[in-house]
């Protein structure tokens, strides 16, 4: 991971900084330069809410090299109480437990690290709401 | 716009091919096409592949395919839209023909994806994903359509049994064809008990890694009749987007850009989902086919996985889909998919399909459906026997 392309994500992923449409109030999470519903330019910033419910979810047991340590692991999609979707992972839970319709909060976590010398990677993960 | 046909068709068998290299992949079936069409030359080629510099560390695909299949010095370009790379050639080609740019022009497909590990495959593959907002997080593509089988099931109660009957189906079809990677039939039990990539995905709902090529001849209708080939006009051509990330949809149990893209080949064709006979689809998964069927509006949204369970995708069933096997079992060489399908179409439609697998009454209309990633682009075609 060069540094430079972790550096200028941390606003999203560490600070769940979004961009708010001033037209039509449209959240576009990460930022956008042109707003998909109105066409309108201009945003403001907006901090996304920390809870949701869980839309869809799976265990990832075949992971991808960065991963394989943390297999078997969960991923999701949860709709956030503001309406805006994300995809991260689903943690300290128990993988076979998981249900549509489960209340999350997110939590600032390690995503993926680079080696020994690399870049750590910081970011949100779904943790189930009563834990 | 001129009327535009296909006259020639290329394939080689589908695997692991450890002694072809790219060009050799890519160079056989294109030679195949041309001998087929019975073409003294081509005007232009336009080659899809999805990732030449991951998976073979090889761009600048249009020069060095042109000049290995002897055809330097015409233009060639290389098209990519992830795995409908080869639907998007095809498009490109038609475009070319019935603008009246080029007379003849090859539209083909490959992908060479054994010269990196599996790892460096499942790289390769995740870059049609959001790299920042999917892949970062953890996502693989079973992954993806994974959330997509989840949500399915959620909504409109799919099952597991359902996802089966589709791989079932398809191996089934495969079994019959000769150029397929894995031609050889599953069960139930098999498919239900193969080890678990991404729940609910097993491995027997993907498709595989595979090394492949695949080359078409467009040309126009009137040098067609001159070639006396039988007439496989391309009726409808459809393109669309969406966005490539699923969380990003309003709606994830159904696949917008494959409802946009058909919406514009049936305009085009003065047709409607009524008149197709069956369909070659984008199986890269066993729920991509239930939810394809669904947003072709071949079965209305939820009754895709019914009518799998029912056979009605079968060989003898009212909507045929796959004939060829699917990517599930003939193979998914992702450049080169889009193309493969479309030399289905024309087998079926000049009823000559292979082994048994020829549908019992020679359909006269057939479609194609081919996406990228987990449907941020596809590509629909709709071929008539005229
Ligand atoms: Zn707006």
């Amino acid at each position: 991971m060069f540094p430079a392309r972790a550096h200028r994500e941390y606003p999203h992923r560490y600070r769940l900084e979004a961009g708010q449409c001033k037209k039509c109030g449209k959240v576009v999470f990460p930022r956008r330069l042109i707003c998909p519903v109105c066409g309108h330019r201009e945003f403001g910033k907006v901090i996304l809410p920390d809870t949701g419910k869980l839309v869809s979810y799976s265990v990832i047991r075949v992971a991808p090299s960065q991963f394989t340590d943390e297999a078997p692991y969960a991923i999701g999609i949860a709709e956030l109480t503001n309406g805006v979707k994300l995809m991260a992972q689903v943690a300290d839970c128990d993988v076979d437990n998981i249900k549509v319709g489960m209340d999350i909060r997110i939590e600032f976590r390690r995503i993926q690290t680079d080696g020994h010398h690399g870049v750590l990677s910081y970011g949100y993960k779904f943790v189930p709401k009563w834990y | 716009m001129r009327d535009v046909a296909v006259v020639g068709v290329g394939l080689h068998k589908w695997g692991e091919l450890w002694d072809k290299s790219l060009r050799d992949v890519f160079v056989e079936p294109a030679l195949a096409a041309i001998d087929n069409a019975g073409v003294d030359h081509i005007d232009s080629m336009v080659v899809g592949c999805m990732s030449g510099g991951l998976f073979a560390g090889q761009e600048h695909l249009g020069s060095l395919l042109a000049d290995y299949l002897g055809q330097a010095g015409i233009p060639a370009s290389r098209v990519e839209s992830a795995c409908a790379s080869g639907g998007l050639a095809f498009r490109t080609a038609f475009m070319e023909v019935a603008s009246g740019m080029s007379d003849i022009v090859l539209a083909g497909g490959v992908e060479k994806m054994t010269d990196v590990s599996g790892d460096g495959a499942t790289y390769a593959l995740a870059t049609a994903a959001d790299q920042e907002y999917e892949v970062f997080n953890g996502a693989t593509f079973p992954g993806l359509y994974a959330l997509m089988a989840v949500a399915h099931m959620h909504k409109y109660g799919t099952t597991r049994d359902m996802l089966t009957a589709v791989a079932v189906k398809n191996h089934n079809n495969g079994s019959m064809n000769p150029y397929a990677q894995y031609p050889f039939k599953t069960t139930k039990q098999e498919v239900e008990e193969s080890v678990m990539v991404a729940s609910p995905l097993r491995i027997m709902d993907c498709s595989p890694i595979t090394d492949g090529g695949a080359a078409v001849i467009l040309t126009t209708v009137d040098i067609a009749k001159k070639l006396k080939k039988p007439i496989i006009k391309v009726i409808g051509s459809g393109h669309a987007t969406d966005s490539i990330a699923l969380h990003s949809r309003e709606d994830m149990t159904t696949l917008r850009a494959t409802t946009l893209a058909a919406e514009r080949a049936f305009k085009m064709a003065g047709k409607t989902i009524k008149d197709i006979e069956f369909a070659e689809v984008h199986d890269c998964f066993t729920i991509a086919e239930i939810v394809v069927t669904e947003s072709l509006g071949i079965f209305p949204a939820g009754k895709g996985g019914e009518a799998a369970l029912r056979g009605e995708t079968g060989l003898d069933g009212k909507f045929p889909i796959n004939t060829s096997g699917g990517l599930k079992s003939k193979g998914h060489p992702v450049g080169a998919t889009g193309i493969g399908q479309i030399i289905e179409l024309v087998k079926q439609l000049s009823g000559v399909a292979e082994n048994g697998r020829q549908l019992k009454k020679t359909p006269k209309i057939g479609l194609a459906q081919n996406m990228g990633g987990s449907g941020g682009s596809t590509l629909v075609h709709i071929l008539e026997v005229i």
